[in-house]
């Protein structure tokens, strides 16, 4: 670990400034990600500047009908809001499927979003990444890559983006607020995350100097057709190898509006136009869910041990769409997948 | 808050970081202490306080031992910097006893003998007394997923879970 300097910012505007100054500085929040990865010398700041106690604690209805929220709620407090639990419940069992009921006290909404991958080689330093060192290559393509990517990957990189809260907050098609020296922009969630390309170690669009201040959701919740479904190595308390969180809007048997997104598979949200156009009209049945499955796989690429995914994922987004059309999203508590 | 200069921030850079004092309720207890911006406050506690009970697992996140309860939530103090919890009141396992009585959850850990090594139990036992204040988990498959950050390498699950529910039912 190297050793850092700690400083605490007292608000939006002072936490821009403080990182202008010191661009080897690094804001944290929950510290869930950033204190491990210092430990590890993945992350070696010369400064944290503390958001924590920065005033953007609120979940409140916006006049467009949708809810902002505030980027540092804890995820537990997101994940039990009436607000959330009542009109958002998609993004609620995602929050509560990741991590353990300790890391989502103190894990913070806008670092949710900012988690790095946990590709084995990205946490090993005696290993080529091209994440951590860009240019020194990438040890998981021939490596040990069981829990990496099959969409969207590149030659430079194949790590998947770990958060569950993300999958969702992809299928809502949340905004993300964010401020910047240059005032302050709303990114788009589809946006937000990149794709690794050329620069995998660019994990988002936010500069380095610009702070997220809070999430935006759409008035749309879904919360009578919805179901986030998370396949994973244990039944609790592990990264997700594949999940899918499945939203519709039905008129009787017909498909009047459908989201789908994709965790543990790319270095992003995975969504697809074409996958969700595919259900448009259609009777929600499995014929009509494997074709949306096909469209959402289109192009999956495994490498070797991940391989298995390609099919994982077929069947939990087929599972996942007629969870979320019968009304009877996967339980977070009881494990057996109906 | 005091901000240094460009050219007084590279001197400072230079040279290890300051220690910074800070105000910490332990126990009911105030105590003042100085500690660098990199203490956990997991090691805050243990090397500081000498407040041991709380235990150092894995000091990643993943195991669940170093659990405290911070302003009545429980959370992982591995991954807690000591200074970015400056007033905050913790309690530790050694907190949870009151007048000479064991608290609820570590009488029904020894009644069912829900440990083996022991070493996770303080941590096990922390995080039971901050789910029973979340009041989330009714059920054994409710209390399992809302524990599952406590890891029990010797596998004494069914008599953790059987020991919350006694302490559930009697809280």
């Amino acid at each position: 670990m190297t050793p850092f300097q700690y400083a605490r910012a007292n608000d939006v505007a002072d936490a821009i400034k403080q990182i202008a100054t010191d661009p080897s500085a690094k804001f944290i929040a929950g510290g869930t990600n950033l204190i491990d990865l210092i430990k590890y010398d993945v992350e070696g700041p010369s400064r944290l500047i503390d958001i924590s106690h920065l005033p953007l604690r609120s979940i409140e209805p916006t006049s467009a009908g949708g809810v902002l929220i505030g980027a540092m709620v804890p995820n537990t407090d997101l994940a039990y809001h009436p607000l959330i639990e009542g009109r958002y419940p998609l993004l609620s069992r995602a929050i509560l499927s990741g991590a353990s009921q300790q890391l989502r006290n103190m894990a913070s909404t806008g670092g949710n979003l900012l988690q790095r991958t946990r590709c084995f080689y990205y946490y090993d330093t005696a290993t080529p990444c091209n994440k951590r060192e860009p240019g020194s290559g990438c040890s998981a393509i021939d490596g040990v890559n069981r829990i990496n990517a099959i969409l969207g990957t590149s030659e430079a990189c194949i790590a998947t983006h770990p958060s569950d809260m993300c999958v969702a907050l992809a299928a809502l098609e949340a905004t993300v607020h964010v401020t910047g020296p240059a005032g302050a922009r709303t990114i788009a969630f589809a946006d937000f995350h990149r794709l690794p390309g050329n620069t995998p170690q660019r994990d988002t669009n936010l500069e380095p100097d610009e702070i997220i201040t809070a999430i935006e959701l759409p008035p749309k919740g879904f919360s009578a057709n919805y179901s986030y479904l998370k396949i994973r190595d244990r039944l609790s308390y592990a990264f997700a190898l594949v999940s899918v969180a499945a939203a519709l809007e039905l008129d009787g048997d017909t498909i009047k509006e459908a989201r789908l997104a994709l965790g543990g598979v790319a270095h992003k949200p995975w969504r697809s136009s074409a996958a969700e156009a595919a259900l448009l009209g259609q009777r929600a049945d499995a014929t009509a869910f494997a074709k949306a499955a096909d469209w959402l796989l289109h192009g999956a690429k495994g490498y070797g041990h991940n391989n298995f995914k390609i099919g994982l994922a077929r069947r939990a987004i087929i599972r996942t769409l007629d969870q979320a059309a019968r009304g009877t999203p996967q339980s977070n508590s009881d494990k057996k997948i109906r | 808050m005091a901000r240094s200069g460009t050219a007084k921030r590279v001197t400072r850079t230079a040279t290890v970081p300051e220690k910074i004092p800070i105000r910490l309720t332990v126990n009911g207890n105030h105590m003042e202490l100085t500690v660098a911006p990199w203490t956990t406050l997991l090691d805050a506690l243990r090397d500081h306080l000498d407040l041991t009970g709380t235990k150092k697992g894995c000091d990643h996140g993943q195991c669940g031992a170093c659990t405290v309860l911070v302003d009545g939530r429980r959370i992982n103090s591995c991954l807690t910097l000591a200074v970015m919890k400056q007033g905050a009141e913790i309690v530790t396992i050694e907190g949870l006893a009151q007048d000479g009585e064991l608290h609820p959850l570590q009488q029904a850990f020894i009644d069912h003998d829900a440990f083996q090594c022991g070493y996770c139990t303080s941590g096990q036992i922390c995080s039971a007394a901050g789910l029973i204040a979340e009041g989330k988990a009714k059920t054994a498959d409710e209390i399992r997923e809302l524990m599952s950050g406590n890891i029990c390498r010797c596998g004494a699950y069914p008599n953790i879970v059987a020991a919350i529910q006694q302490a559930m039912e009697r809280s």
